[in-house]
């Protein structure tokens, strides 16, 4: 059944301060919405459970994106278009630019936002590996104040987080310091653009004389929550790459991975497109050293 | 605070549609979509799947395309917003018309308005678009009808003829 309007409140409080101060003031009561490319669609269908929402599209302190020396800081209402078209997202962090592109069409992209897929919780959000494998680190604002927390930590459980209904994400920092990696960013879905994903990759090495240096490995869908593959990452990183250990990483993504049976896909196709994903991402590694 | 209370409410919304000023009586979370077929009777713009996959329901607000079934009214407000109605005087209108029929891009017609729109969002941006940013710039839109060629043929003659000027 298609939502009655009138059921739902949704005000506009313009400014940061006026937002925590509402949602600090009943808390669980209030949801943000910023471009509602999750939210309306909650909505339209008649499964959104909350009555009470706060728009948060229009508060300019969440729609900035600040370089500095040593990161870059986005603001949580930066949407998918504002990621693609700035300059040092696109060239120091193209896995997050190339997930950007993946979200959906132009239209979802100039509404979706980077705090909304983080909010949103689906382990199958495109953007959330990318995170896992830059080092993300959140900002939560409240009323209260200000806070930390490595976005590694922040998906607890299947749409869990480590924020309380008061706090709002802010910021999602950065550091500068993948550039000179080997980056590598694959979806699966039914069709490139739009589709939801089956398995998607995000991963960054460096390897020299052969011998991998630095290995991190992220996927979405494969799992509750997106899933750093730290065990799979142990298995290959001081090692040269070769077919064994391209084996040998196969096999650990599949023990570490918990893919499920869903609309999109089953978990034995997710399971060897896993491995695949990561075999495909070795070997590009292997022969980026010779290509230079 | 009285912010909660004064959003159950009907309100008026003032807006820019088409170059006009409109004000409507909304609920704030009533789909931009909505207002603009049922109070303003511009039917051009088409609901399809109600949930943002199909692009049939494509508008510029502020410059921007989106999807007018995910825009509640309370984000519409002192916002431009151009539908297909307002397209008939661009500068891209008619070369997109001609190139449809010429190509065959348009049968049954529900996703056009979109196709239109977006069309003209990605040309705006592109003067010489790559087959690929055709298809990336279309990729929200869906149609059932053409399978897809002779859309991104007409826009591609478009973008071609506009060059060749």
């Amino acid at each position: 059944m298609r939502a009655d309007p009138a059921e739902y409140k949704l005000v506009s409080p313009g400014n940061l301060q006026a937002v925590l101060a509402l949602l600090a003031s009943e808390p669980d009561q209030w949801l943000p919405i910023a471009g509602g490319t999750d939210v309306m669609v909650l909505y339209s269908a008649g499964k959104l459970s909350n009555r009470k929402l706060i728009n948060i599209w229009n508060i300019p302190e969440l729609r900035q994106i600040e370089v500095f020396p040593d990161r870059i800081r986005i603001g949580a209402a930066c949407t998918y278009t504002a990621l693609r078209q700035h300059e040092t997202v696109s060239r120091e962090f193209p896995l997050l630019a190339a997930a950007a592109s993946w979200t959906g069409g132009i239209a979802n992209q100039n509404r979706g936002t980077l705090g909304g897929n983080i909010a949103n919780a689906s382990p199958a959000a495109d953007s959330l590996p990318a995170l896992l494998v830059y080092d993300a680190e959140l900002t939560l604002i409240s009323a209260r104040g200000e806070r930390q927390v490595a976005y590694q930590t922040f998906h607890l459980a299947y749409k869990q987080m480590a924020m309380t209904p008061d706090e709002l994400i802010r910021y999602i920092s950065l550091p500068r310091r993948f550039s000179a990696h080997v980056s590598h960013a694959r979806k699966v879905g039914a069709r490139n653009a739009q589709a939801i994903s089956k398995v998607c990759l995000a991963a960054l090495g460096q390897i020299s004389n052969g011998t991998i240096r630095d290995v991190r490995l992220a996927m979405g869908s494969v799992a509750p929550v997106p899933l750093r593959l730290t065990e799979t990452e142990r298995v290959v990183a001081g090692n040269n790459i070769e077919p064994s250990l391209i084996d040998a990483a196969r096999k650990s993504v599949t023990k570490e991975i918990k893919p499920i049976d869903d609309i999109r896909s089953t978990a034995r196709y997710r399971a060897a497109v896993a491995g695949n994903l990561v075999a495909e991402f070795l070997e590009k590694l292997a022969v980026s050293e010779t290509n230079v | 605070m009285n912010l909660s209370q004064e959003a159950t409410a009907k309100c008026e919304v003032s807006f820019t549609v088409n170059g006009e000023t409109k004000k409507v009586f909304a609920h704030p979370m009533e789909r931009l979509l909505d207002v603009l077929r049922n109070d303003l009777k511009l039917t051009g713009t088409k609901e399809g799947c109600g949930e943002g996959e199909c692009g049939s329901c494509s508008v510029l607000l502020d410059g921007m395309l989106v999807n007018s079934c995910l825009v509640p009214m309370a984000q519409a407000k002192g916002a431009r917003v151009v539908t297909i109605e307002g397209m008939s005087a661009h500068v891209l209108m008619r070369p997109l018309q001609e190139a449809f029929l010429e190509c065959g891009g348009a049968q049954c017609g529900i996703c056009t308005p979109g196709m239109i729109l977006a069309a003209v969002h990605l040309l705006e941006k592109k003067l010489e678009p790559a087959p690929t940013d055709i298809r990336e710039g279309l990729a929200g839109n869906l149609c059932r009808c053409t399978g897809y060629m002779q859309i991104f043929e007409a826009v591609t003659k478009v973008a071609r003829r506009r060059v060749a000027k």
